[in-house]
């Protein structure tokens, strides 16, 4: 009982948060670059962001196998509440998780360790989700593809640094590859496979 | 008891989530056909079913929902779908397209411009553009994987060959983002051109088939075609007889056993705009009368 007590609440409103902050990330998807913000808000456990959570209430159910990294991991308030909240089961190998929860970028896997998916199902592919430190300064970056009218400017503070040198891989695997979603706090920025990044320096 | 008999936009949220990963993904892979699994929904396939859980899906309460079908906003499945979310969500729904936030389409894309602020959510019968070709899924999802359209271009080829030129009018193939071969549904090919660097989210949903896909904004579609047979949107040669438009897609209405037809726009929104804006056709003028014992 004092455990359940314990977490941090999920939406006060189920089915219509989980709308909201579904289509705040179909919006970032669909406009890469673009900051969305997530309005409703549930509790967040440990080192999770608000944003993080609402997206976990929002996508995460038994049917994703989620990966956690080291930091994500070893919080119990963090596992405890994905459990209870999603019932979605933590697996350990990466290369079969719908979804990776990525708190410390620094130590972010080689992303080839995630699930790419195949060629004929190039879908069956992990979205990594990284939290970030700011969505609204840092680098900037010129980012190119669909979704994107000519040129996106993100400003952005980021770890890993290398994070859009690692993702050019999606430029040789498409229609594999890895879709990221970053989140800080409440902002969050989608960079589909299909985005090319372009470092501009600070 | 109060409960409401349905959850909010008639799904129920583990379906909704499902769905909604499906959506992010297609966005993800331009053209690449999404597997879903495809709920039972109160009305038949071919009705819609595909683009009802999509609309679904994504619906909130703060959105304004325009259906039409076959460029209509009167015809009995755009209003059921109307209806049906009013009912089941809510929502504010609106005939015009330039206020609505979701519009989900049967066979058209409307004729005013789209902005970015929309979603065009499309119903699918058929999605696989290679299955009259290839009738094995495991093959024509291993032709996508390898990117091997030929087949395709001998399609369009044995047009050619028999009748001179393309004779394929809707469903008219089209490549998005230089990599997937889509079907972008049995709208006319006059709409094609639409499709590309469109600036608002398009999405299509195959019930039946159970497929998912999308076009993100600002993608480039193209509709396939050859260098001495370049791709051309069709139209009947004749202005709307109600509003005049002379580049608007015309639906054909047949008026008499003699002969008689009459060309109008199949977009009833914008070809009703155009009238209130002072716009006239050959046959708008003067009001249908009966002529005097023509009854005999």
């Amino acid at each position: 009982m004092t455990t359940i007590a314990e977490l941090p609440p999920g939406f006060a409103d189920k089915v219509l948060s989980a709308q909201s902050t579904f289509r705040s990330v179909m919006d970032a998807m669909a406009r890469p670059g673009s900051v969305q913000r997530i309005v409703p808000m549930a509790g967040a456990p440990g080192v999770m962001m608000r944003g993080t959570a609402a997206i976990a209430l929002t996508l995460f159910d038994h049917d994703t196998p989620l990966w956690l990294d080291a930091r994500m991991a070893e919080s119990s308030d963090v596992t405890k509440w994905l459990k209870f909240h999603t019932g979605a089961p933590v697996v350990q190998d990466s290369s079969v998780a719908s979804f990776a929860l990525i708190s410390d970028g620094g130590a972010l896997p080689a992303l080839e360790r995630f699930a790419l998916g195949t060629s004929e199902y190039p879908d069956r592919s992990t979205t990594v989700i990284i939290q970030v430190d700011s969505l609204s300064s840092g680098r900037s970056f010129e980012l190119r593809g669909p979704g994107i009218d000519g040129v996106a400017a993100l400003h952005a503070s980021i770890k890993p640094f290398d994070l859009f040198e690692r993702l050019r891989m999606n430029e040789a695997l498409f229609p594999r590859g890895i879709d990221v979603v970053l989140v800080a706090d409440d902002a969050v920025v989608a960079i589909p496979r299909t985005t090319r990044v372009v470092s501009k320096g600070s | 008891m109060n409960a409401p008999a349905y959850n909010f936009a008639y799904l129920d949220e583990q379906t909704k989530r499902m769905i909604r990963r499906a959506i992010l993904k297609a966005i993800a892979i331009p053209g690449y056909q999404v597997p879903f699994a495809s709920r039972e929904m109160p009305m038949p396939y071919g009705w819609g079913t595909g683009g009802v859980q999509v609309t679904a899906a994504i619906l909130g309460p703060q959105d304004v929902l325009k259906v039409i079908d076959q460029g209509s906003d009167d015809t009995t499945n755009a209003i059921s779908i109307r209806k049906f979310f009013a009912k089941t969500a809510g929502v504010a729904t609106t005939t015009a397209t330039d206020e609505a936030t979701v519009i989900q389409t049967r066979h058209r894309i409307p004729e005013t411009a789209l902005h970015a602020n929309q979603v065009l959510v499309y119903q699918v019968p058929i999605p696989e553009p290679l299955r009259f070709l290839e009738p094995r899924e495991t093959e024509t999802r291993r032709m996508h994987a390898l990117a091997e359209y030929g087949l395709m271009h001998v399609k369009l080829y044995e047009d050619i060959a028999r009748f001179g030129h393309i004779a394929t009018a809707y469903a008219y193939p089209v490549k998005v983002n230089a990599r997937y071969v889509m079907d972008p549904s049995p709208t006319p090919k006059f709409d094609n051109p639409k499709m590309d660097n469109c600036p608002a989210l398009q999405l299509f949903g195959a019930g039946r088939e159970k497929r998912i896909y999308a076009i993100p904004p600002y993608t480039q579609v193209v509709s396939l075609d050859f260098e001495d047979h370049p791709f051309e949107p069709y139209r009947f040669n004749a202005p709307c007889a109600l509003c005049g438009a002379e580049n608007s897609y015309l639906d054909e209405i047949v008026t008499d056993d003699k002969g008689g037809r009459m060309f109008v726009c199949s977009d009833t929104d914008y070809c009703e705009g155009r009238q209130a804006a002072g716009h006239h056709g050959s046959l708008s003028a003067a009001p249908y009368k009966e002529k005097a014992g023509s009854h005999g």
